[in-house]
């Protein structure tokens, strides 16, 4: 097996260059890089292209590049809960290409997949086909979407081995797999690290050919957006 | 007029046996509250969860554990979790049985808008416009007037459009309309204390009236 680990967020994201395309997991706040959007408003990067659902709130998650200017465009399906960003938008600041959510999930996958576009009905008649090649498939109109690639693809996974091979929980899985396989450079950061051998193969979701960099994350907040509980 | 617990409560006596739902957020949130017991169904979330449970005790909160609307929840017995294109999948491929989703103008063709105000909100689709462009059963919760009095049911909609021909019936609080294969809101039900005379005031799209049009039964 191949070791791909590195020591931490600092030494994995080392090679990320101003104005690189980045694709980042999670939705909201669930499943996001903690360690390497730290490591990247360490480093100063800039110029960043980011590639997200979501692009977090005014203090956690990619928001925290967005404070520092280091984003110079979003592509993301929703962006409402972060008024920096609205304010960057609004002034002209920050570029942003929205796109429907199941769109973004599939070119991100037909990225990694190496299908270079796709029919879609999603957006038909609406702003997101203006411009784009349109086609009738059993009477129903489709737009063609392309795929989208990245230099580096950040993700979040709960376990993880030494070889690359990892395993997600909940719905912080999301778009975490996906973007795993898009990645030139796939950099994975994990709750827990254990050596080849630990995980059951029968339960690993991204096999570790799609991942060159892996850590142990370490102080994970998980900030949680809407705590809702229920009385017992 | 009903409050959101009424639009919430009359859209579940639409829910059948059987069937997996997606619900967006707000008002189409509250309807799982009020799906009869008899009434077997499978809740989709568009982060990756099929079989959305309750919302989690205090010592049961896992921040890797949301619904779409990035509350906490819970899972079910027979919950199954995947990924974002692969709950796309379910969506784009026809799976999901009935979609239930809020608006901020229907037309009487049944085209939708609810993502964008321009120059006013930017916050994006989310998922909304691949839902609509592929559910087969599309119902939306909405109020039937604006804040400031504007009617919501339009004969075409002036907001940008989230997806075009696609909403079968819609639920207000003052009634609740199908929309005509050909075009047209037909009122079927009205709201408790509501006169059709009303309807008609706060309807600006074409609506269509036979016969008695009865009140709507809750609870």
């Amino acid at each position: 097996m191949i070791n791909k680990e590195v020591s931490n967020a600092d030494e994995a994201i080392h090679d990320i260059a101003d104005n690189s395309t980045l694709m980042l997991g999670g939705f909201g706040l669930c499943g996001i890089p903690e360690n390497c959007i730290a490591a990247l408003v360490r480093k100063g990067t800039t110029g960043l292209t980011c590639i997200s659902n979501n692009a977090g709130v005014d203090d956690f998650g990619i928001g925290l590049m967005l404070k520092t200017r280091q984003v110079k465009k979003m592509i993301s399906s929703y962006v409402g809960e972060n008024a920096e960003f609205e304010r960057q938008l609004l002034t002209g600041e920050l570029e942003v290409d929205l796109i429907p959510q199941g769109t973004l999930a599939e070119r991100v996958r037909a990225g990694g997949a190496g299908i270079p576009a796709f029919f879609t009905p999603a957006g038909y008649g609406t702003e997101v086909a203006e411009g784009k090649e349109v086609r009738a498939f059993d009477g129903k109109m489709h737009l063609l979407e392309s795929w989208l690639r990245a230099d580096f693809a950040l993700v979040k996974a709960w376990k993880g081995d030494k070889s690359g091979n990892l395993v997600f929980k909940g719905t912080a899985r999301n778009f975490n797999p996906m973007m795993a396989m898009a990645g030139k450079i796939t950099i994975a950061e994990v709750e827990e690290l254990v050596e080849v051998g630990e995980l059951d193969p029968n339960q690993v979701h991204t096999p570790g050919i799609y991942v060159q960099r892996i850590f142990q994350g370490e102080g994970y907040e998980k900030r949680i957006e809407q705590r809702t509980t229920r009385i017992k | 007029m009903l409050d959101k617990i009424g639009i919430a409560k009359r859209i579940a006596q639409e829910v059948q046996d059987g069937t997996y739902i997606n619900l967006g957020i707000g008002i189409p949130t509250l309807v799982a509250n009020f799906i009869p017991e008899n009434i077997n169904v499978v809740l989709q979330s568009e982060n990756g969860l099929l079989g959305i449970g309750p919302f989690p005790e205090e010592e049961q909160v896992d921040a890797d554990l949301i619904n779409a609307g990035k509350q906490t929840v819970t899972t079910l017995p027979g919950s199954s979790l995947f990924s974002s294109s692969e709950s796309f999948e379910m969506i784009r491929g026809g799976h999901v049985d009935l979609t239930i989703l809020g608006a901020m103008e229907v037309s009487e063709n049944g085209n939708i808008a609810n993502w964008k105000i321009p120059g006013k909100m930017v916050k994006g689709m989310g998922g909304a416009m691949d839902l609509v462009a592929s559910a087969d059963n599309i119902i939306v919760a909405m109020q039937h007037c604006s804040r400031s009095g504007d009617s919501k049911l339009l004969k075409s909609c002036s907001l940008p459009i989230t997806g075009l021909n696609c909403v079968k019936k819609v639920v207000t609080n003052m009634a609740v309309l199908d929309i005509l294969p050909e075009g047209g809101f037909k009122l079927l039900e009205r709201a408790p204390g509501v006169s059709v005379d009303e309807i008609k005031a706060a309807t600006a799209g074409k609506l269509v009236v036979e016969g008695e049009i009865p009140e709507m039964k809750l609870d």
